[in-house]
């Protein structure tokens, strides 16, 4: 089984970020002005031109630094959703996870160290299909699915500190 | 058991929260937006809807809470932070929501939610999610999270993600 994450060599790789980088990753990721105009305003409030602004969020974009500039949307409320879970055979992971990703309605889905070694995020218009998509995924598999559906968040949007 | 304001405040509301402009705002922004002088009269432009009236919508659903924020989305996981821990939590269920509120506040959790207990499979009812650049750093947040807990943590377990099988944003059908 191939894991990244234990290669020591890609754990300490560190990411070269500009100053100018830096900035807009940590300033700007609670969120833009809401103008017409956010990227002249972000550049205004940070003492560099438009242009600098706009390129530099493209460049972040184009190296997968970051993987958008726009809304985040909350879990559930548009539409419904779960994390769901499954205890898959090592030997069978890939095939099972294959058989996950085939549904559009998995956007997330981990490989992570537990007897629940799946972990996948299902996303739909309503329950309905939320329920259908996690019984065909059983009878696809074989396996009983962990269903985890959110109750209550406590998400306080703070931000997540980079490089302190 | 819930009350009626948590329930009122609970995002699994059966009505719908957005109609079809807001639908198709969604629709075409998921993506992101244009990187462009003014994305909102490129996108209203693309969406034949005028600009103020996609600013509007796109300002109700921030303050409605179905948009988080509108941003630059880092990825972690190529920014170097390449630990997730998925810490899980099994604290008494009266005491949920205050726990919850005080780690959803730590700075260095960007996801907690509370999820159903499966006994005897699944005892937790605690989600935080935790990141760092090594192991060793997840630790040590785990273990800040334990020392806040105290007493009401009954057990809990960090799940190290190994490897993303898929990640796409949200999609919405059509």
């Amino acid at each position: 089984m191939k894991s990244r994450n234990n290669d020591p060599a890609i754990l300490s790789t560190p990411v070269a970020l500009t100053a100018l980088e830096k900035t807009l990753l940590n300033d700007f990721q609670r969120g833009l002005p809401m103008t017409a105009t956010p990227f002249a305003d972000v550049a205004a409030q940070t003492g560099v031109s438009e242009e600098m602004v706009i390129d530099t969020l493209q460049s972040l974009q184009q190296r997968g630094l970051i993987s958008r500039v726009g809304p985040v949307f909350a879990p559930r409320r548009a539409g419904a959703s779960t994390l769901a879970a499954l205890s898959v055979p090592e030997d069978q992971l890939d095939e099972v996870a294959g058989i996950v990703n085939e549904f559009a309605e998995v956007n997330h889905n981990y490989q992570r160290e537990h007897d629940y070694n799946l972990w996948f995020v299902v996303t739909a218009p309503d329950q309905s299909q939320v329920d259908r998509v996690l019984a065909e995924i059983e009878s696809a598999t074989g396996l009983p699915v962990l269903d985890l559906p959110l109750e209550r968040s406590f998400y306080i949007d703070l931000g997540f500190p980079l490089w302190c | 058991m819930k009350n009626s304001l948590d329930r009122l405040m609970d995002a699994d509301d059966s009505e719908p929260l957005v109609d079809e402009l807001d639908r198709r705002i969604i629709q075409a922004t998921q993506a992101g937006l244009p990187l462009d002088v003014r994305p909102y009269h490129a996108l209203a432009e693309a969406l034949e809807v005028a600009v103020d009236v996609v600013m509007a919508r796109l300002s109700s659903m921030r303050e409605r809470g179905i948009i988080r924020r509108i941003a630059a989305v880092p990825n972690h996981y190529a920014l170097g932070y390449k630990v997730n821990g998925m810490s899980v939590w099994d604290v008494p269920d009266d005491s949920v929501a205050r726990l919850g509120k005080q780690v959803g506040a730590l700075d260095f959790v960007s996801h907690c939610y509370q999820r159903p207990r499966h006994l005897p499979v699944w005892p937790y009812n605690l989600f935080a999610m935790v990141h760092g650049q090594t192991r060793e750093a997840v630790e040590d947040q785990v273990g800040e999270i334990a020392a806040l807990l105290e007493g009401c943590n009954r057990g809990h377990e960090v799940l190290y993600s190994t490897r993303i099988l898929k990640k796409t944003g949200l999609r919405i059908s059509k």
